[in-house]
């Protein structure tokens, strides 16, 4: 099953939610996976899912990024 | 309704309305307990960068606020030294942030004490910065705007600003001579003291005045919403409690302020539209900064340079209204953060 990759890396509010936002809205079945590395983007993407009804998973990387895993 | 995880950011929003308050009855001037805007043009002032006689003090609120900002970052594992998002754009989007907070006489948050302590002018601001950040919002981050990536820096590179924070403050404490000291204010330990807890709460909370505005709008998330209006609510009760005698509540004779709703309106415009391409308010913009973003020092900067340049070149309005050289930059600036925003939107798109 083929990944949505959504990087949304450094980037400054709301850019990162407004990524996942246009990701989750053409929601296929595919998983989706954003990439960020700040808590405020973390936090602020993963709120936006799961009130959006989505699930979602969060792995931290080693160097400090987070990878959010989203599907329903 | 209210929802279970805004409780945090109820209480932060309350307490800095309130501290605002407080900081009026010990000294600063009136509806001005706390504002990014002026307190930037005062130690522009203090640093000797400009010279209006009554708006030269280094802040050790704002000293407080960013230290506090980068001790709650560290502690919650927030510390990160970033930058090398259009670095140079932000540094004159800071700048003309504060130029239009200058026309209107304070920065949003100041807007919002503003009107807690009774004067309307200020509802003319709130409908400026709501207009820009919705146009903002609306033509240009939906429509791909973005100032792009920043990447991690070296550690040190992240650092420097607080700490350059923290010798300042030395120096205000010691009452060191070569930092000006005219204007009207709290005594300094309680400045420090409210800059450290308000800077502890914005970092915790993430409060953003424009991000409560551009949230509700683009998102339905009302969570920094929630805040601003805790900060009225806060703002409201404190000078219920501590400055009952001064407020007044109309339009003619409030302080800091002038009558002109047109201009009240075009300068929290400007700051509006620059918030939202900046990623945040003048608040935001320093917590970020104390966070180890510099790009976000860069706007500091912008915005000190900012408070300089409105004194220097007369377009900071007064009691008595809107400079002409005051407007003409603010028509400046909106068309410069448009023109910036149609150019960045355009290479964004040929880049897709």
């Amino acid at each position: 099953m083929p990944i949505i990759q959504i990087d949304a890396r450094g980037l400054s509010c709301p850019e990162p939610v407004m990524k996942t936002k246009t990701a989750c809205a053409q929601f296929t079945g595919d998983p989706i996976e954003v990439q960020v590395d700040t808590e405020v983007a973390r936090d602020n993407c993963r709120r936006f899912a799961q009130h959006a009804g989505f699930t979602v998973t969060v792995s931290e990387g080693s160097n400090g990024e987070y990878t959010l895993g989203i599907t329903r | 309704m209210v929802k279970k995880g805004n409780t945090t950011v109820i209480v932060g929003g309350a307490l800095i309305g309130l501290i605002a308050a407080v900081l009026v009855k010990l000294g600063n001037p009136a509806n001005m307990g706390f504002c990014i805007a002026c307190f930037y043009r005062d130690i522009a002032g203090g640093l000797g960068l400009q010279t209006a006689d009554k708006l030269q003090y280094v802040r050790p609120e704002i000293l407080g606020l960013i230290i506090g900002g980068s001790i709650t970052a560290l502690v919650g594992g927030n510390f990160h030294s970033r930058g090398g998002s259009s670095t140079a754009l932000r540094f004159f989007l800071g700048f003309f942030m504060v130029i239009g907070a200058l026309v209107f006489l304070g920065c949003p948050l100041r807007m919002i004490l503003r009107l807690a302590g009774g004067d309307l002018n200020a509802i003319a601001g709130v409908l400026g910065f709501t207009s820009g950040v919705i146009l903002a919002a609306q033509f240009f981050l939906k429509k791909g705007f973005s100032l792009g990536r920043s990447y991690r820096q070296k550690a040190v590179a992240g650092w420097v600003f607080p700490a350059m924070a923290l010798v300042l403050l030395i120096l205000v404490v010691a009452q060191s001579g070569w930092l000006k000291s005219n204007a009207k204010h709290a005594p300094v330990i309680v400045s420090i003291l409210a800059g450290l807890i308000v800077g502890a709460i914005a970092q915790r909370t993430r409060i953003c005045t424009a991000g409560s505005i551009r949230d509700s709008f683009l998102i339905k998330d009302y969570t920094l919403l929630w805040a601003v209006l805790a900060i009225f609510t806060g703002a409201v009760l404190g000078n219920l409690v501590f400055n009952a005698e001064t407020v007044h509540i109309g339009f003619a004779g409030q302080n800091a302020a002038h009558t002109d709703g047109l201009w009240n309106f075009l300068g929290m415009f400007l700051v509006g539209i620059c918030a939202v391409m900046l990623g945040g308010c003048p608040l935001r913009q320093t917590i970020l900064a104390s966070e180890g973003d510099n790009d976000a020092v860069a706007t500091v900067f912008g915005m000190v340079f900012g408070g300089a340049a409105a004194h220097n070149f007369g377009t900071a309005a007064s009691a008595k209204g809107v400079p002409l050289n005051g407007k003409l930059l603010v028509v400046v600036g909106i068309v410069f953060a448009i023109a910036v925003a149609l150019a960045v939107i355009h290479e964004n798109r040929k880049n897709a």
